[in-house]
This record gives structure tokens, sequence and C-alpha cells, in this order.
């Protein structure tokens, strides 16, 4: 699929196409006003969406609603068109729905080829298929190969993203969440960690949701963006539309 | 000089029961940041049903693989009917119930069997043997020796190189990431368990000969010195339980050898004063003592 | 201090004072062992007010409060003991020997704090834990200290001016009763103050507490010793009423009974811990009269003495944590609000889980 089409895909991504992420009608918090308020959201396969918006704005929420950290208080969630709604996170991730989450995402206590291990667990049965995997993994992320036997807490904060990006990645997973994955790193590893997800995209047709505040970097790999503000979707269009859209950016982007 | 020889290798097999029971402390922890005052309870029900397994058949392999078992239903039992019930914000909660649990074990034993301690035979002799004219372990030292150092040498592979013990490592220290990435942590809290009890049951079944004999008290001390040895060597390192347990078994032999059986209670708790005192987190503990 | 601080204060001992006095005036009507019990029940609420306070504001839970009244207890036999043998008559020697209490309670109330400040829940716990286990070891290593069998406590008698009112436990009793009013009034004067917003500030996050500038270690070792002291003063009357001390009578139970008390009472309440005080001296009693009355055989009646007891106690615990987490009095005050909750439209909502939106 060329940018292009997908951009167009993306405004008609209400209609009847099928999707490969889903949320209907979803409400997500306790008492007093919703965390989440009505929100429908529908990404079609191979599509990278960059989710934008304030602190506060319920990004997080909305990515550990999907995940299934959260339950929602009504709406539902489908993976590839079938309810995932009532079933577990550790389900989800077996049907291939990953998530990278904000900050500790990695396991610290575990090396960094444990921790890649751990990611092909469920999705690439068998030692051989996961050591292959793995493998593949130290020749993208060239830096992790030579910290294969480091403790995860002895990583810097640009290696703790990219292991938790390349262990998401090794499972082949068909939905990616990643939730402010730019957060405290350094531009240069930015564009790069940035490049890698563009690329695997495109490789492999997985499609991404990346929740982000730096939104020059989210953009521009982006094929849509999404604007949430207060719980609620306030915009919804092809990425160069919202980076090109002044009032936009001045009223929920901040810059 | 021959007599601290004695000494000093009855302590090692002393020790490794020690660190036995300090390790399934440590694999409970670890698995679900409780410190399980109820693990000696737990492991003496286990080792009754191991005494009723032996007086029936005779046979004491039996009874060993029956410990191992009811060890596992205990632990499998408390952790699914009772830990997973309690409030788990902070760290007060899980232990009050251990500790109501230990009451609970320790008055139903107490009623059903009655005071008295039920003696138990070694598998093998304890009288020791001589190297030379040295009197060094007994055979029933050397048994407990090879057991424990075995246990310790399968939960090692266990844990490092099985894709369960990748699991049971990943869930224990990082569960919200371990659920995202398909592990089923609760269910590998409650092998946690298990696998602890376990452990722990043996450690109680092969101390029992060397002691006055079965009695809903008899792991008790057990306990305070395996605890002792945890904190030495960190509640989070399974080597720092092993290398702790054999040193404060040591100790507390070469006290009760030289100075006396009275003076050991007080050898321990100076020790772990020391070590709490200088290192709040243990001897091996990472960095900071730990939250807990 | 300010006037409104002072009426506060004021209207505690006003309060605790009239209690006191309610009991005193009960003792008229009790038999000579239920003023016993009452006592013996005042004595274990000094110690559990401050183990309450312990647990329940601070969050350092000690299995070895027992050893704290058994220091109070061997510092004031260790001082009434010489007193009385060198004649001196009257009530000096138990007042000399309420400040031996105090004094030696407090010290090892105070080296228990300063682990208590550096260590947290599980490891303090284990401390105390071996504490408690090594006692009869120190009891019996220090010379002076009467080994298993204990030290004798001179008895205190009846004032002679009162000798046709009132009898000896009567007058225990109100011994009692009175030491529980001046241990326990600070404790509730403490509690509702200033400090005890330090404590639960401690207990909540020890961070946050530092940046409010409150010190986490010091507020941790001040709630050992005061809890030390009101444990102590508990063990003298102990002392007094059994007219002995000996390590067999602070074993591991009687801590893990003083812990039932705070928990089943309610953590942090000071009425709980007065439940919780009355709960653990009657209820031996009562399932002891229960299992004698039912004409069980001998031997099935000598199994279930003690045993039935600490079954009971374990299985509250365990219930109370699980069930009731604030305990009697919390249940029992929760009791209203908890029927109106049941007939409440309920909003279906699952648990939520950590549900934190950066």
């Amino acid at each position: 699929m060329t940018a292009d089409a997908r951009a167009a895909e993306a405004v008609t991504s209400h209609g009847t196409t099928p999707a490969m992420l889903a949320v209907e009608g979803l409400v997500v918090g306790y008492s007093g006003a919703p965390v989440i308020d009505g929100m429908q959201l529908r990404l079609p396969p191979g599509q990278v969406v960059a989710l934008l918006g304030a602190n506060g704005a319920g990004k997080t929420t909305l990515l550990r609603t999907v995940s299934g950290l959260v339950a929602p208080r009504s709406g539902r969630v489908r993976l590839d068109g079938e309810d995932v709604t009532q079933t577990t996170v550790e389900d989800r991730a077996r049907r291939g729905l990953a998530q990278v989450p904000e900050g500790h995402s990695i396991v610290t206590e575990l090396t960094v080829d444990e921790n890649l291990h751990l990611g092909g667990l469920w999705r690439l049965p068998g030692t051989k298929a996961r050591r292959a995997a793995v493998d593949e993994m130290y020749q993208t992320f060239e830096p992790l190969a030579r910290r294969r036997a480091s403790l995860g807490h002895q990583l810097s904060g640009g290696e703790r993203q990219m292991l938790a990006l390349a262990r998401a990645l090794i499972a082949r997973p068909r939905v990616l969440l990643l939730d402010e994955p730019s957060l405290g790193l350094a531009p240069r590893v930015v564009a790069q960690l940035f490049a890698i997800l563009r690329d695997a995209a495109e490789r492999t047709g997985l499609t991404v949701l990346l929740a982000e505040q730096n939104v020059t970097s989210a953009l521009s790999i982006a094929d849509r963006g999404v604007v949430v503000s207060l719980g609620a979707i306030v915009a919804d269009a092809p990425a160069e539309k919202i980076a090109a859209d002044p009032a936009l950016r001045h009223a929920y982007l901040g810059f | 000089m021959d007599r601290l020889a004695f000494l000093l290798a009855t302590g090692l097999a002393r020790g490794l029961v020690i660190a036995l029971f300090a390790l399934s402390l440590v694999i409970i922890w670890r698995a679900a940041r409780i410190v399980n005052f109820a693990q000696a309870a737990m492991a003496t029900v286990a080792v009754y049903v191991a005494y009723a397994v032996v007086t029936w058949t005779g046979s004491y392999w039996l009874a060993l693989v029956a410990a191992v078992v009811t060890g596992m239903l205990v632990g499998f039992a408390v952790e699914r009917w009772l830990i997973r019930r309690v409030p788990r914000d902070n760290p007060l909660p899980g232990m009050i119930v251990a500790i109501g649990l230990v009451m609970i074990l320790h008055s139903v034993i107490g009623i059903l069997f009655g005071p008295r301690h039920v003696p138990m035979r070694a598998p093998f002799s304890r009288e020791p043997l001589y190297v030379g004219d040295v009197a060094v372990l007994s055979p029933y030292d050397l048994f407990v020796l090879l057991l424990a150092l075995g246990i310790v040498v399968a939960l090692a592979v266990l844990f490092n190189r099985t894709t369960l013990g990748l699991q049971l490592r990943a869930a224990a220290t990082a569960p919200e990431v371990s659920r995202l990435l398909g592990i089923r942590v609760p269910r590998m809290v409650t092998i946690g368990w298990m696998l602890s009890s376990a452990v722990a049951a043996v450690a109680v079944l092969l101390l029992i000969p060397t002691e006055l004999g079965l009695n809903a008290h008899s792991a008790d001390i057990l306990f305070v010195h395996a605890f002792t040895v945890a904190v030495l060597g960190g509640l989070d390192s399974p080597v720092g339980a092993i290398v702790g347990g054999v040193a404060v078994g040591v100790l507390i032999t070469l006290v009760t050898g030289f100075l006396g059986a009275g003076m050991a209670p007080i050898a321990v708790l100076a020790l772990l004063t020391l070590v709490l005192l200088v290192r709040p987190g243990g001897i091996f503990a990472v960095k900071e003592a730990r939250a807990a | 201090m300010t006037i409104k601080n002072l009426s506060r204060i004021q209207k505690i001992a006003l309060r605790g004072i009239g209690l006191a006095a309610v009991a005193v005036a009960v003792t008229f009507v009790l038999s000579p062992y239920q003023n016993y019990q009452l006592a013996f029940v005042a004595a274990v609420f000094c110690a559990t007010a401050g183990l309450t306070l312990l647990i329940g504001l601070t969050g350092q839970l000690s299995l070895g409060h027992a050893v704290l009244m058994a220091a109070g207890g061997y510092g004031y036999a260790l001082v009434a003991g010489p007193m009385s043998a060198a004649g001196i008559g009257g009530p000096l020697p138990l007042l000399a020997g309420l400040l031996g209490a105090l004094a030696l309670a407090g010290v090892v109330g105070g080296l228990l704090g300063l682990a208590g400040a550096r260590l947290k829940g599980p490891y303090l716990a284990g401390l105390t834990l071996a504490l408690v286990i090594a006692l009869p070891a120190f009891t019996s290593q220090i010379p002076g200290l009467g080994g298993d069998q204990g030290m004798r406590v001179p008895f205190v008698g009846v004032p002679d001016g009162l000798r046709p009112l009132v009898g000896v436990e009567q007058w225990h009793a109100w011994i009692a009763v009175v030491i529980a009013l001046l241990a326990v009034t600070p404790l509730a004067i403490i509690r509702t103050g200033r400090t005890g917003m330090r404590m639960r500030a401690v207990h909540g996050d020890e961070v946050a507490a530092k940046l409010a500038g409150v010190s986490p270690a010091r507020v941790k070792t001040g709630a050992f010793v005061v809890g030390a002291l009101s444990a102590g003063l508990g063990g003298a009357v102990l002392a007094v009423l059994t007219q002995n001390v000996s390590p067999g009578a602070y074993d591991l139970n009687f801590s893990l009974l003083l812990l039932v008390a705070v928990v089943v009472g309610g953590l942090g309440s000071l009425v709980g811990a007065a439940v919780g005080a009355f709960l653990v001296v009657l209820l031996p009693w009562l399932i002891d009269t229960a299992t004698g009355a039912m004409g069980l055989s001998t031997e099935l009646e000598q199994r279930l003495s003690g045993d039935l007891v600490v079954l009971v106690f374990g299985a509250l615990l365990v219930l109370v944590t699980i069930v009731w987490p604030g305990g009697l009095s919390n249940a029992l005050s929760g009791r209203f609000s908890s029927l109106v909750d049941r007939f409440r439209p309920r909003v279906d909502q699952p648990a939520p889980q950590s549900l934190t939106e950066r």
C-alpha cells in the first residue's frame, strides 16, 4: 500500500473496511468524569497512527484499555474484528497485541538476551525459532548485540527503549501500542528508533498506535494523526494535514 | 582441633538445611513480595503427612515424595484461598494473615496430635564416620548435604535454564510488563508458592531426625534461623540464602559446641542486628535497601 | 501551645479520668476473680495501646511487643525487689518500681526503635521475632534475672486505711486502672495531635513526609519509645498482679496475642486496643469455661485447652484482615453505612487497576 492510499483510507476509515484494531463507544474511568468518553477509533491493517494530545488527555488510558490493563466502563475493543473486551491482558498479548508501556518497560533484573527471549515466548514456539528471531533482532538493533549479557538495569535510557521495542517486535505482533517511546531520549536516538519502527511497519504490515508528546517526530513517520483532548477525539486526519494545521497545533499540541 | 573439624562438618550439614529453608523464603519473596511467616507451620503439616506415610509403608523415600507433594498442595491452597484475597497495597495485611495462619496450623496440629514430640528415624545412621582418628560427618549428614545440594542445583537449573524459570523471574520482578508479554502472572505466583512450600517441607523433613522429634513447633527455630539468613543475604538473593545458610549453620554449631546451647539464640540475634544495622538490605542486596 | 490545643488535651484527659473512674466504680460489683481479670485487661491495654499506634499509624510490625512488657516487669522487679527487701514499705517501692519499668522498657524500646527506623516491614518483624525467641536465653545468661524461674516481685498490699473497704484484687485493679490511665492518656494526646499526623505521614509516604520536613527516622523511633514506655508500665502491672516476672510468660504466643488484639480491635484505634485487650483476656477464659461445661473426656479437654483459643485467635486474625480490614471497632461503626450501600443502586464497573494518566 502506498502512502497516498493509506492516507486516503485514513480519511474513510470510519467506513466498512475491516479494521485491525477498533475501539467502539469506549468509556473509561471510575466515579466522576470519565477519562475516556465514548471514543470511536479504527485502525486499518498496516497503518501507523500517531496519538497526540496534551498531558491528561487520555492517551495512556486509551492504550492501557486497549491492551487490557484497564477495564472500560462500557464499549468494545476489537482485534482483527474479534471482540477482545472480556479477555485478559495475557490473552491479548498472545493474540498478537503488543504494548510498550511508558518508562519501566523492560525487566531490569533479566539480561538483554533473556528479555528478548521473553518477547518471543508465545508467538514463536520452539527454542530454535526464538534463538533465530533474537539473532535477527541483534542485527536490526546493533547496540543491543554488544550488551546481550548485560542486565536490564545496566542499560542506558536509549538502550532500554531499544530493547523494549525489539522485544515487542520479536513476537511479530499484529498491533503494536507504544506509549511515549521518545521520552527522555536524545533526538538522534529518537530518529533511529522511529526509523526502525517505520521500517518494521512497512516490511511486516504491522499496525501501530503511537502515543507521543514529540509531535513532529511522531507525525514524520505516521500515516495518520489522531488528536485527543479530555478523553475525546478532536481531530483525525492524514499526518501531513495535522502537521500543517496551525490552529490545531496551537490549540491542542502546544507548539 | 578434632572437635573443631567435627563441628565444622556437622555445621555444614545443618547449615544446608537452613539454607534450603531460607531459599524457600527467597523464592516466595521474589514471587509474591511476602515474607511468609507461615512457612514453617505449612512445612510441618507436610512433614506430618510424610510421617504418616513412613509409618504406614515403612519407606522413607515414599515419605520424601509425600512431603514434596503435600508441600506443593499446601502452598497452592494457601496462595489460592488465602493470600490472594489479602489486600496488596501494603505488606502489612499479608504478614498479619500469615501469622494468623501460623496460629491456626499450630493449634490444629496440637489438637490433632497433642503436644508430644513424635520421634522420626533417620534413613541412615547418625553415628559419625571417622577419617583417621577424627570424627567428621555421619552418613545421615552426608545424605542431607547431598540432597540439599541436589535441590539447590535443580532449582538453579529450573530458574536459569528453562522457559518456566524465565517466566517466574520476569513475573516476580515486573508483573505488569510480564502480563503485557503474555505471561500468566497469577499462575506464576501460585507456582512460586508451590515450589517454595515443597522446598521448605523437604528442609523440615531433613531437620526432624536431628531434633527432639516432630511437633507443631519443631520448625519454629528453623524459621527464625532461615529468616536471619534471608536477611543476611537479602531476601532477593538465592546465592545469599545459600552462603548465609551455611554461615549461620556453622555459627550456631560452633557457639553451641563451645559456649553452650543457651548462647545460640543470642548469637543469632547479635548477627542479625549487626547485619541489619550495617546493611539494612542484606549483604548481597543491590544498592538500596529493599522497599517492602 | 495554643488555647485550642490545650482544650484538646484537657478533653482527652477528662475523658480518660472519667473512664478510669467508671472502671474503679465497677470494681465494687465485681468478684475478686473478675477484678483480677479487669486488672489484667488494663495491663494488656497499656501494651496494645502503644502497639496499635506503632502498627496502625507508622506501619511498623513488631512481633516482639511482649519483650517490651517483660522489660517493664524486670525493670520493676529489679528496683522494687531490693527496696522491699531492705524493709522500705508503703507506696515507695511501687512508685520507684514503675520508674524502673519505664527506664528499662524505654531503653529496650529505644534500641528497637533505632533498628525500626532503618528497617522496612518484614525485616523489622523478623528482628523482633528473633528477639522474642532469644528472651529466655537473655534471662538465663544475664546473672540476677533468675533464669527460667524468673524473679519474685514483692507483694503490694492494700493500705491500712482502706483494708476494711477493698480486697487485694480490687486494690490491684485500682492500681492497674490508674497506671493504664497514666500510660494511655499521653498516647491519646499524641495520636490526635501533630505527632500523630507525622506518624501517619511517615506510613503513607516516607519521601513525601521527608519533603514536608518530617524526619521518618525520628518519628519511627519515637513511636517505638512511647509504645515501649506504655508497654513497660503494663508489664509492671502484670508483675504486681502475679508477683513474678519470668521469660515463659512473655513468649511468642503472648506477643502474637497482643497483635491479635490490635488487629481485631482495629489498627490505629485506641478504642480498638481496649476492645482487643478485653478480647484476649476474656475469650480464653470463656472458651475454657465452655469446653469445661460441655462434659468432654479429659483427654479431649486437655488437647483443646490452649490450642482451641489459639485456633480461634488465628482465625480471627485472618478473617478480620480479609473481611473487615478496619477491625471490629470500624466494622461495627460501619455496619449502618454498609447496609445503606447494599440497597443503593450499583453502577456496574470493574475494579479499577492503576489508572494513571501522565
